[in-house]
């Protein structure tokens, strides 16, 4: 297990406040004149060397994201945006780390902002998350106050705007190019690519999106160095990881521990164990409502990591654990996420539109045992033509999770519906 | 006029400034999502329709754009509603902890069903989807402040307490510090001991 000497988050359960003299004698903000002296170059290589990926769900290795960005500087502004519009069901990391360490938030965009060459940053933040806005907020005017950041921060000479931007209640905001619409005022809908947002993102303009956790460890790695965060975990997913455990498990927590901890290990030593013991265990999403359920007998072994959960078919995504009992109702379970994903299409592509509605109304009758079985490999074909088929991944998202369903709890929608035909003929 | 006399107030206007100052000159529609916000608030909890052509005026954008947005996105509300806003999450990590109980609760304790009123217009009750706090499920968000590790009892004094005038406190119904385990840390144990300057 990770030693607490290790853990970049130490105030994640806000035992201390998030003011910046309490984030200083934490050690945050320590040296980064120095840091950003560096240099670009120096910067970029060193989260190259942490072996950092992306925590925001897809795990793009974030040292390579960064250099995407325009080497010469065209005299006009270059962003950094930093995704804090946190709303994976299952997911509440970034929630934790905002309104108790903000400062490491704070600094992060500062430094990223220096290894992209941006003129700017800004925070786009759900509009649920009211006071986790109001501690980042303060925050950020704290380190205006004190130079930190704006015209030379830190005395660097390097001029930084950090600017906190509210979002209004929308899953799909999360997406990175519907993110950026939506900071430009606009319905969020995702934008096609090519072109990416390192070409061509907010207002036009050259702009990296990364995700809260990314940018708050990045001030540590590079205090630390990069040897020092790629020194957990397995090779290519390394570092250091906030984990969120929740549904029935005896106590629901937010931890950091190390990448690749084993599931079970995480469940038992962190969040108390599943309700009524191991072997109680009916299934587990490993990262967030997006990625696909895996039943008992994989969570016995499967390590918490990009690659290891990959080789199950399902994926670490934010690493928001939802644990489910034997008492859990998988397919009612199912289809509320398909109802969630319902609710937040954009709208935009006819497949994930149509076919969202298609996946919660099937799922929900054929919960209850109504209709044939042949409907069930309906049902994945259906997932199939929205899979893939749209603009952005939220097709995708609503899809793995039905997939998942079918593929490790099959036998339970069988059971149901060759169960309803008796009693309807009994009748 | 489009507006029909609305317009914001002298703190409103300020904070309106504040905000559109964060954008580069000419993008000032980027405002248009927390200027709407605070034109609900100040408006009573909904966006009627010369609201939202106040804020297109304020931001020169056409009004089409403006009631698109505020069509899309579940914060606004384009109809009349009741002035605390109670949203219980019922996506499944809330839905696993029990969050039937505490929309039962609502319902029971408010009398009214989702998506309703209150008669006295004190009460508006919705389901809202998932608000990024699972480890503390269930949450009930009510204005500005999450509920959270509630049940059916304690999801009900909460409201029994807004109706009765009261302000409860936000966060854990089970006086669980953050997002830690409820049977204490298993990380940090240094941190323990500082408990908190402030």
């Amino acid at each position: 297990m990770l030693q607490d000497k290790d853990r970049i988050f130490t105030n994640l359960y806000g035992d201390q406040s998030p003011s910046l003299d309490a984030a200083k004698k934490r050690g945050d903000w320590d040296g980064t004149k120095a840091i950003i002296a560096r240099g670009r170059e120096s910067i970029v290589e060193e989260i190259k060397a942490s072996g950092l990926r992306g925590r925001g769900g897809a795990g793009f290795p974030t040292g390579l994201k960064w250099s995407f960005m325009p080497k010469e500087s065209d005299g006009g502004p270059v962003y950094l945006v930093v995704n804090a519009d946190e709303s994976e069901p299952g997911t509440c990391k970034d929630r934790e780390i905002m309104r108790h360490d903000p400062h490491k938030l704070v600094e992060g965009c500062l430094l990223a902002g220096v290894g992209m060459g941006c003129t700017a940053g800004y925070i786009y933040i759900r509009g649920e998350f009211i006071r986790e806005a109001e501690a980042l907020q303060k925050a950020i005017d704290e380190a205006y106050d004190a130079g930190l950041i704006g015209k030379n921060a830190c005395g660097s000479g390097y001029d930084y705007d950090l600017y906190l931007h509210r979002g209004a209640g929308a899953y799909i905001c999360g997406e990175e190019t519907a993110l950026l619409e939506s900071l430009e005022g606009k319905k969020g809908q995702p934008r096609m690519k090519p072109p990416f947002p390192a070409a061509c993102g907010l207002y036009g303009r050259p702009t990296t999106v990364n995700n809260v956790e990314t940018i708050a460890v990045a001030p540590t790695i590079l205090r630390r160095g990069g040897a020092w965060f790629a020194g957990f975990g397995r090779p290519k997913n390394e570092g250091t990881k906030v984990y969120c455990i929740s549904g029935h498990v005896n106590q629901p927590c937010t931890v950091e521990d190390a990448m690749g901890i084993p599931l079970k290990e995480l469940i038992e030593k962190h969040a108390g164990g599943v309700r009524g013991g191991w072997d109680n265990l009916l299934g587990v999403i490993p990262g967030g409502s997006s990625v696909p359920v895996l039943p008992k007998d994989a969570c016995d072994s499967v390590l918490m990591d990009f690659d290891a959960l990959k080789e199950v078919q399902s994926g670490l995504g934010t690493a928001g654990v939802i644990v489910m009992d034997k008492s859990t109702d998988i397919v009612k379970a199912i289809a509320r996420l398909s109802k969630f994903y319902m609710h937040e299409s954009c709208g935009q592509c006819t497949p994930c539109r149509e076919g969202t509605g298609w996946l919660y109304r099937m799922l929900t009758r054929l919960g209850e045992g109504r209709g044939e079985l042949k409907e069930i490999d309906l049902l994945q074909e259906v997932t199939k033509e929205i899979e893939g088929h749209t603009i952005c991944a939220l097709g995708d998202a609503a899809a793995w999770p039905v997939q998942g369903l079918l593929r490790h709890f099959r036998p339970e929608l069988e059971r149901r519906l060759n169960e309803f035909r008796k009693t309807e003929r009994a009748a | 006029m489009r507006s029909d006399g609305f317009a914001f107030t002298k703190e409103n206007e300020a904070e309106a400034k504040k905000i559109i100052a964060r954008y580069p000159e000419g993008r000032q529609q980027s405002a248009v999502l927390p200027l709407l916000d605070l034109a609900q608030k100040q408006a009573g909890g909904w966006l009627p329709t010369p609201v939202m052509d106040y804020i297109a005026d304020y931001l020169g954008m056409p009004y089409i754009r403006v009631y698109e947005v505020a069509s899309f996105y579940d914060m606004y509300n384009t109809e009349p509603v009741g002035r605390i806003q109670v949203r219980a999450c019922t996506t499944t990590p809330c839905w696993l902890c029990g969050s039937d109980d505490v929309v039962r609760a609502c319902k029971d304790e408010l009398g009214i069903d989702i998506g309703e009123s209150t008669e006295d217009g004190k009460f508006f009750l919705r389901e809202f989807e998932c608000l990024g706090a699972c480890a503390n499920a269930p949450i009930l968000w009510v204005d500005d402040d999450f509920y959270e590790d509630l049940d059916y009892d304690s999801a009900r004094k909460i409201l029994a307490d807004l109706k009765a005038g009261k302000t409860p406190k936000p966060g854990s119904a089970r006086s669980r510090q953050g997002s830690m385990p409820i049977e204490g840390r298993t990380t940090l144990k240094s941190m323990a001991a500082d408990g908190g300057d402030d």
